[in-house]
């Protein structure tokens, strides 16, 4: 999956020739990594020719393949530019406007990043028990994404050069000739990397849709899996659902344009003057109080309500510990190795410039937008036939976890590099420090902070992992989420309710970091 | 060339050390031999876990197993073939037990086991056996049908009139067992009209209970579930079924399919004595007492012990014959498949 978008970096500070090329070892082990990203790409292209074509074709141009089809497009369709409007609307109003208590309103909206789709999906419909189909996935998808789109749009409103739209209204446009034809085309690359990540998230969302009786291509895949374990229609689908991720990328690709709209020269932008909302305010407040309730109260109060009910007898202590030991155990294991693993591919993707540096970037970005059932089920697939002793393994789904949150740490790991002067480590190393001691000493500790809010991202992501999990999980295992994912599925949401409020605990310390990370691009 | 080699090079070696311990560590702790049981489980957790209880108290063998549906882990069994770590196989329903049988990955059942089921409760082979069984039911809301107004038999649901009207979980193996002897018992040119009218009648759901809510709730008149999620929820609050009835088909038709459980020991497994004696186990009066008694609500099928008096007694149920053997859980995945409900 794509990390958030504000957390990219600015362009390296320095992509020297001088320290260019990548030795052989550092090589072999960006493109064994490379190579691995790789891995579910070619299982679909090999699962589609092992099948022959006649099969593969049948099993593609189905009428359940249409549906699917039509399901899976329509919410993207219909969510993406749902959270378009909600996110630049809030976004707009809590950094330009006059609004009362905007320093509470923009954290708050970040707060739903901290509870998983499956579970808000969860609190819906212990609401409205009826609710399924389309429209019921619209809600709780826009509701629980909406964030990906303001994190950007907000950061990049508040570094806005109010001079622009100064001389736009000196030329005599009024509020909204000026939010239409100056701010908004500003906020393009904003709205386009989030609209890039609440798509690539609609088409790997499995919980949140099975919950709501609503099939996508991820919930059909898992469907699949149950019924077939390896079969071939699944397989098939998950070509489909990987052509959709490509057509997803090369739209946003296309669309980003070549406009430049930074400023020139140095010096500080003046603080933009608020726009005084007048009339509009006590709407403007009702909309985001109605917002703040839909997104967060349901899923509080759902979640409260289900644990008042279940009272003493849903906190079965030793499973909940279990539970909760294995999860956090999991993701620290993914979070380390996988930000440690980060180091080398950054290094190559800032300090080099070869062809190696190219391919690694563009690996990434392809291999981040699938989702974790294709990963999964191409695990599945490839160990069991080829690498037995993995197979059912601790070391196989830290390995999935690794592919599917690699761009979370890569994305602060090179950030974090990029800011380090390889000046630095060259004083170092002419002082008589060896390269190990100047890697301790300069460049770790230079990239420490960067290096932890992304192993931080990458152990929330895990910690509230589903599809992957449920999948790949050894004998023996039961996380967090799967324990909540066996109740709920069992229509037990008492039972359920303890997971939901650990799983949420669990992803409120990472929130506050995507916050801070979000601010912090702002004051560059 | 070399100093830039070097500077590069001990994050790397951390990395590979750091890739090879958690590699190791837990390469050893997935494969390394440990004495306890595994069993593959496909049934309620709840009851395999009463029944892993009362085993281990009495013989003091552990026993872990990995939960995951019928079809799933008879297809990852078929796919595991000889290297399986599995040791017994458990289901809900028997098309995944067959399914497996002709894989050849079962060994013969002891004998004491056998002799305590009835040979209507297992297959001839004698690869496997049935350790529990269910009936298919019609589930409806008192409201909106009267008992005149019900169906005669499972097939009348292809029928216009009832499009909209009634439920069930197609992506179950419960569901799917139903259809696998429907195929058995009616051929398959008629179980892909009887595929191709449910498509469009009923209204799909996740699973047994989110169809009987449904039927509860009214937004479907009727449902095709198992008898015991109606039995457990009447037992406990009502508050998913309070609205609703049983209807037996009865007559041998295809909707009165009573389906098997099976239980199965893996030829692969290297400790088959202790797969041996908990098949023995919960075939034997102490295992089938926790049908009987517990509130699993599924019928008891061996060692004469009699099912929990709340239920119709499976004598009564007038179920057609079906050969659990023989029931294609391949053909139907396929059918299913065609017909659009995949």
């Amino acid at each position: 999956m794509v990390a958030p978008p504000v957390t990219r970096p600015t362009a390296p500070v320095s992509r020297t020739d001088k320290a260019a090329r990548p030795g052989p070892l550092v090589t072999a082990t960006v493109a064994f990594l490379v190579a691995a990203t790789l891995i579910p790409l070619g299982y679909v292209a090999w699962a589609a020719i092992s099948i022959g074509w006649t099969r593969a074709y049948e099993l593609v141009v189905r009428p359940r393949v249409g549906e699917l089809l039509f399901n899976t497009v329509a919410l993207v369709v219909i969510t993406v530019p749902l959270c378009v409007v909600i996110g630049v609307g809030v976004a707009w109003l809590v950094e330009r406007t006059d609004l009362p208590a905007r320093g509470f309103w923009r954290p708050l909206f970040v707060a739903p990043l901290a509870v998983p789709a499956f579970v808000n999906s969860y609190a819906w419909v212990g609401v409205i028990p009826s609710l399924h189909g389309l429209w019921a996935g619209v809600l709780v998808t826009t509701l629980s994404y909406f964030p990906f789109m303001y994190l950007p749009v907000a950061a990049t409103l508040r570094r806005l050069d109010p001079a622009v739209e100064e001389s736009a209204r000196a030329l005599g446009s009024d509020s909204t000739g000026v939010f239409l034809r100056v701010v908004l085309p500003q906020l393009r690359l904003a709205i386009l990397g989030g609209g890039l990540l609440i798509g690539v998230h609609l088409l790997a969302e499995f919980g949140a849709f099975a919950m709501v009786r609503f099939d996508t291509f991820t919930v059909a895949i898992f469907q699949q899996f149950q019924v077939t374990f390896d079969g071939a229609a699944g397989s098939m689908l998950a070509g489909v659902l990987v052509l959709l991720c490509l057509v997803l990328l090369v739209a946003e690709a296309s669309a980003r344009g070549h406009a430049r709209f930074s400023r020139i020269g140095a010096g500080a932008p003046r603080a933009a003057t608020p726009i005084r909302l007048g009339r509009n305010m006590l709407p403007a407040q009702a909309g985001l109080v109605a917002l703040a309730v839909l997104a967060l109260g349901v899923p509080v109060w759902t979640i409260m309500r289900w644990l008042w009910i279940g009272g003493a007898d849903v906190w079965v202590l030793d499973d909940v510990a279990t539970a909760f030991g294995q999860t956090v155990g999991l993701a620290a294991i993914a979070a380390v190795l996988t930000t440690v693993l980060a180091f080398p591919v950054a290094w190559v993707a800032v300090r080099s410039s070869g062809v190696l540096a190219r391919v690694v970037e563009g690996a990434n970005y392809v291999t981040s937008s699938l989702p974790g059932i294709v990963t999964a089920l191409a695990l599945v697939t490839v160990t069991i036939h080829a690498a037995r002793p993995l197979y059912q393994s601790v070391a196989l789904i830290v390995f999935a976890y690794m592919l599917l949150f690699m761009p979370r740490a890569l994305v602060n790991v090179r950030a974090g590099l990029a800011q380090v002067p390889p000046s630095l480590e060259e004083a170092s190393r002419s002082l008589g420090s060896s390269p190990t001691a100047t890697f301790l000493r300069v460049t770790l500790r230079l990239t420490a902070p960067a290096a932890a809010a992304g192993a931080s991202l990458v152990f929330v992501a895990v910690a509230t992992e589903l599809t992957a999990t449920l999948l790949l999980a050894p004998t023996g295992t039961r996380t967090l989420s799967m324990r909540f994912w066996s109740f709920s599925s069992e229509l037990d949401y008492a039972a359920a309710a303890p997971y939901a409020l650990v799983l949420v605990v669990l992803a409120i310390p990472v929130t506050l970091v995507l916050f801070r990370q979000s601010t912090k691009v702002a004051a560059l | 060339m070399r100093r830039r080699w070097s500077r590069i090079a001990s994050p790397i070696v951390i990395v590979v050390s750091a890739l090879a311990v958690v590699l190791g560590a837990t390469a050893c702790s997935s494969s390394g031999e440990s004495d306890e049981l595994l069993i593959y489980n496909a049934q309620h957790e709840s009851l395999t876990k009463e029944w892993i209880d009362a085993f281990t108290k009495e013989t003091g063998i552990k026993v872990t197993y990995r939960q995951g549906g019928d079809t799933e882990l008879g297809n990852q069994l078929v796919a595991e073939g000889a290297a399986s770590p599995a040791d017994v196989f458990l289901t809900e329903n028997s098309p995944a037990m067959a399914a497996v049988e002709r894989a050849g990955l079962f060994t013969d059942l002891g004998a004491e086991t056998i002799n305590q089921v009835p040979a209507q409760y297992r297959p001839a082979s004698g690869k496997w056996t049935g350790v529990a069984a269910r009936t298919t039911v019609f589930v409806y809301n008192k409201a909106k049908l009267q008992p005149d107004q019900l169906p005669k038999s499972l097939l009348d649901l292809q029928q216009p009139a009832w499009k909209g009207r009634w439920g069930a979980p197609p992506t179950k193996a419960d569901f799917q067992a139903i259809v696998s002897a429907l195929l058995q018992l009616k051929g398959e040119a008629a179980t892909a009209q009887w595929l191709a009218g449910m498509k469009a009648n009923a209204k799909t759901y996740n699973d047994n209970i989110a169809t009987l809510k449904a039927v509860n709730s009214g937004e479907v008149d009727g449902g095709v579930i198992y008898h015991y999620y109606w039995f457990r929820d009447q037992a406990k609050t009502k508050e998913m079924s309070g609205n609703t009835a049983l209807h037996y088909f009865r007559n041998q038709d295809p909707g009165a399919f009573v389906s098997l459980s099976g239980g199965g020991v893996l030829k692969s497994s290297k400790k088959a004595d202790k797969a041996q004696q908990f098949l023995r186990f919960i075939t034997g009066k102490a295992g089938q007492e926790v049908l009987e008694k517990g509130d699993s609500f599924e019928y008891p099928v061996a060692s004469g012990v009699p099912a929990n008096p709340a239920l119709v007694p499976l004598t009564d149920l007038q179920a057609p014959a079906v050969d659990p053997s023989t029931l294609n859980a391949q053909k139907v995945t396929d059918q299913m498949t065609k017909a659009g409900l995949l």
